[in-house]
């Protein structure tokens, strides 16, 4: 129920326009979550500590949990829902989520979404990072499974794969 | 061999009903009482029954953990679950397999042995039949006890096992999908719970005008004893007035924790009880060189990235039953069943409450709401949902009470609790402390006579049901708790133990005496952290055995092998020594080094042997870890090498990182800053290699890499300083000290 605090908010969420009323200062992992039914994203701590609510905001890797709604006004919000369309017309997979299936890189798979955030951010800039360049692009983000290593090797795989199918960096 | 005696959980669930069933669309419905915790089970059980029953894994629909429909299985914990739920899952399908060929054979009149079966197809001499699993499934009858007498494939023809089946769970995964915090039924409610800070803390006094004020939205605050929860129709909302709550609340009396609870000092300060367990003969004669060193780990935490869930359901029709819930009801207290409360509680029809739990064990989570909320169990049920990694007794139980007492309190409506990451830290079961004592006494040979470990710790179990108690953290908050139990004790030895797990090393030796101090009664509630003792254990076997090697004047390695006649156990140290291209060539003391730990999981899990190799300045760098391990028949070799090197990544991190702190009578760690786990930038390249026998039965790997990693680390650690640093973690602060002294 909209109370007298409410404003209205408008900003593009894996590329539809998407316009709201709510609480201005709610967080954008809450809106997200209850409002638009991208659940991918995922609550680790509610501090930008974890790294388990990372979206992109205008292409960035952005922490959303604590992240004011009001703020993104005219952003756009790409989320894991998302993510294959960023990767070229027609959805499916982006190739990150392709190779860390083809890696098997997870385990319990819920700091995952994240990850694949943080990642893809990595690969549009950077197609073929360096283990180090990998790692210091996910150090934001924890995983207590200790996928790390496999994470890594998606990252490269999907870099290479991207490089090789001509996929816009 | 895999032998062929009736596994225990067949005798438990005995109808071949219980495990598998044929749907339509050329479906099989394969039950497990084991549970997905992000181990990978679920891929693993699925390959085994698509292997016995000789159809393609991708017809498989696992049912896992839902009480009103699968078998009961107890705890998913202890690397068991291939070994148990796999072993029941590979009779079962055989018979059914045996069952419904004999029966197409009858109806085509020959005998069964002139049949196969390609992916649940029945042919007849490489050509197909009319018939199939699905055709005949109306003709057998599957409720029926299995036997356990049908033959098994041999593992020399396996197609399906031993093959690296995707995890079946993983694309929902990275879609971000699949998880209990993604059920978010219309009208759900939000519900936060304010745990105590101690145990019989009172709550003397909170400000919940505050605390509406800071939710900035609407909520209602249930209040009943010391047990206060916030629910909300947003969850934004429940969130802000959880935090608030936690701010706004005042506390007294009860059994604070003390400040210096991680202090190696309190724990040995104690009351414990002891046993004595001797092995071997005494030595006959006195003297020899005696070796004494005292290894500790802290208090630790399973830190899970996702704080625990749960849903709750109360089906309530007013007309059927009358008012029973409610303010009435809470006046009465009558959370614990009686002779009355079966006319306050009516036995609900099936399927009455339902919860929604990332729980271990969803039948003892049923036995023990029902229990406390007075229902009767068949008028409960809980549901497994997958959640974040479970790394042992963790928050999901109580995340499941909370929402159970909560949906009695609001009938009819589905209530979603989530813990908040502080109460992840604050009220979760504690990894209990260890102070493991390593006393040798070397002969003229330089090899012990003589062996004690004298080991003081917390019990490693408190799950619900155990010691005849409900375990749930806020049911002691609520009016009239249940006592405590008058002793809590580790499961016995041969059942797995707690604080004793892997207290008796593999090695040769002529006498063995362990010590084991019960720490009872404690102000905390400690209970399993993966692995459970043996963490402890093997860190201080395995870095002794670098010690008496260096009294001895011996390879650390060849020390070891010296020691050891189990092939298997020198087959993995030998190769993990190979792999790391033991001893190196770092000179002891100057900043670098490689070590080595060894051990075999349980003395009857995996064998795993792990180097290695760091840098040590102010603080440690671990730069490359090699481990080889033998898990005999592997079911899925790349889930086993995921489980090995995501425990040995996680053990790295409880080894050099991770410590909980106390202060102000509660665990005063409350965020990822005050815990540092490791992060992507400290992760090591891993190497593993599998090198058991598929001829031998399946091991459980999903603990095994942990003792020894953190022993290596340790070896390598030492190796480098040229001091030994016993006390875990192996921080900065300690490392400084070390050089400092």
């Amino acid at each position: 129920m909209p109370s007298s605090a409410d404003t209205e908010v408008v900003l593009t969420v894996n590329g539809a326009r998407v316009r709201l009323v709510t609480d201005p200062t709610r967080p954008l992992l809450s809106v997200l979550r209850e409002e638009l039914g991208l659940v991918g994203s995922r609550f680790g701590c509610g501090l930008e500590q974890c790294g388990a609510c990372m979206v992109l905001i205008d292409g960035e890797p952005e922490f959303s949990c604590a992240r004011e709604v009001a703020t993104l006004a005219g952003r756009e919000v790409v989320t894991i829902e998302g993510l294959g369309g960023l990767a070229g017309p027609g959805g499916g997979l982006h190739p990150l989520q392709q190779a860390l299936l083809d890696e098997q890189a997870g385990q319990c798979g819920y700091c995952l979404s994240g990850l694949m955030i943080s990642g893809a951010a990595l690969l549009s800039r950077n197609p073929r990072p360096s283990r180090q360049e990998i790692l210091a692009a996910l150090d934001r983000h924890l995983c207590r499974c200790g996928v790390h290593n496999r994470v890594v090797r998606a990252v490269q795989r999907a870099g290479a794969a991207m490089a090789g199918a001509g996929t816009p960096a | 061999m895999i032998p062929n005696a009736l596994p225990q959980s067949l005798v438990d669930n005995p109808l071949l009903s219980d495990w598998v069933g044929f749907e339509q669309g050329g479906r099989v419905r394969v039950s497990t009482g084991k549970v997905e915790i992000g181990q990978g089970i679920l891929t693993a059980l699925v390959q085994i029954a698509a292997e016995e029953l000789e159809v393609a894994p991708g017809r498989i629909r696992t049912v896992s953990g839902e009480t009103s429909a699968g078998p009961n299985e107890g705890v998913t914990a202890g690397s068991t679950s291939v070994a148990m739920s796999g072993a029941a899952i590979r009779l079962a399908c055989a018979e059914v397999r045996a069952l419904f060929l004999a029966r197409g054979a009858e109806r085509l009149g020959v005998p069964a042995e002139a049949l196969s079966i390609a992916d649940g197809r029945f042919q007849r001499d490489g050509r197909e039949t009319d018939h199939d699993y699905w055709s005949l499934a109306r003709e057998v009858d599957l409720a029926r006890p299995a036997t356990g007498n049908a033959p098994t494939r041999p593992a020399t023809q396996y197609r399906v096992v031993g093959q690296s089946l995707p995890r079946i769970d993983l694309p929902a995964k990275i879609e971000g999908r699949g998880f209990i915090h993604d059920m978010l039924p219309p009208g759900v409610l939000h519900a936060r719970v304010l745990h105590r800070p101690w145990r019989d803390a009172r709550l003397v006094a909170l400000d919940e005008a505050a605390v509406r004020r800071a939710a900035g939205g609407a909520i209602d605050i249930l209040r009943e004893g010391d047990f206060v929860a916030v629910t909300a129709e947003q969850e934004f909302v429940a969130f802000r007035a959880a935090q608030a709550m936690r701010e706004k609340a005042a506390w007294d009396g009860g059994t604070p924790i003390p400040p210096d609870a991680n202090d190696p000092a309190w724990l040995e300060a104690q009351p414990a009880r002891t046993r004595v367990v001797d092995t071997g003969t005494p030595p006959q004669t006195s003297g020899g060189t005696v070796v004494e060193a005292t290894y500790w780990r802290p208090f630790q935490t399973y830190g899970s990235i996702g704080p625990s869930c749960a849903l709750a359901c109360l089906e309530h029709d007013p007309e059927k039953w009358g008012p029973v819930f409610g303010k009435d009801h809470a006046q009465n207290n009558g959370l614990e069943r009686d002779d009355d409360s079966r006319k306050r509680h009516p036995a609900p029809a099936d399927g009455q409450l339902t919860v929604w739990s990332h729980t271990q064990n969803p039948y003892a989570l049923r036995d023990q709401l029902a229990r406390c909320l007075g229902l009767d169990a068949a008028g409960v049920t809980v549901l497994h949902r997958q959640a974040a990694g479970c790394y042992g007794h963790n928050t999901a139980d109580d995340a499941a009470f909370d929402a159970a007492f909560l949906a009695t309190r609001t009938p009819g409506r589905t209530v979603r609790v989530l813990f908040t990451r502080e109460d992840e830290f604050l009220a979760a079961p504690l990894g209990p402390a260890m102070l493991v004592k390593m006393r040798a006494v070397l002969g003229a040979d330089r090899r012990p006579v003589d062996w004690t470990i004298d080991l003081s710790s917390p019990v490693h179990s408190n799950r619900p049901g155990v010691h005849g108690h409900h375990g749930f953290r806020s049911r002691e908050a609520l009016p009239n708790p249940p006592p405590q139990p008058a002793e809590r004790n580790d499961r016995p030895d041969a059942v797995g133990g707690g604080a004793s797990r892997n207290a008796q090393a593999l090695y040769d030796l002529p006498f063995h005496r362990m010590i084991h101090r019960t720490v009872d009664p404690v102000p905390l509630r400690t209970s399993s952290l993966r692995g459970l003792g043996a963490f402890a254990n093997i860190f201080a076997i395995e870095s002794f055995m670098d010690e008496l090697a260096d009294t001895a004047g011996e390879d650390a390695v060849a020390y070891r092998l010296s020691l050891l006649s189990d092939p298997r156990g020198r087959a993995v140290i030998e190769a993990a020594a190979e792999m790391c291209g033991w001893p190196g060539t770092a000179p002891p003391g100057e900043g670098r080094g490689l070590g080595i730990g060894f051990a075999r999981y349980k003395n009857r899990a995996a064998y795993m042997a792990v180097a290695a190799e760091v840098e040590v300045d102010e603080e440690v760098r671990l730069l490359r870890v090699w481990g080889a391990a033998d898990c005999g028949l592997t079911i899925t070799p790349d889930g086993a090498l995921n489980q090995l090197e995501g425990g040995i990544v996680q053990a790295a991190s409880w080894t050099l990182c991770e410590e909980l702190r106390f202060a102000d009578g509660r665990v005063a760690t409350a965020t990822w800053e005050d815990y540092p786990i490791l992060r992507f930038t400290k992760i090591p390249e891993i190497s593993l290699r599998l090198i058991g026998d598929p001829r031998d039965p399946p091991l459980g790997v999903g603990e095994a890499s942990m003792g020894p990693t953190a022993a290596a680390i340790g070896n390598a650690v030492a190796r480098a300083l040229g001091t030994r640093i016993r006390n875990l973690p192996l921080s900065r602060e300690r490392i400084m000290a070390a050089l400092l002294a």
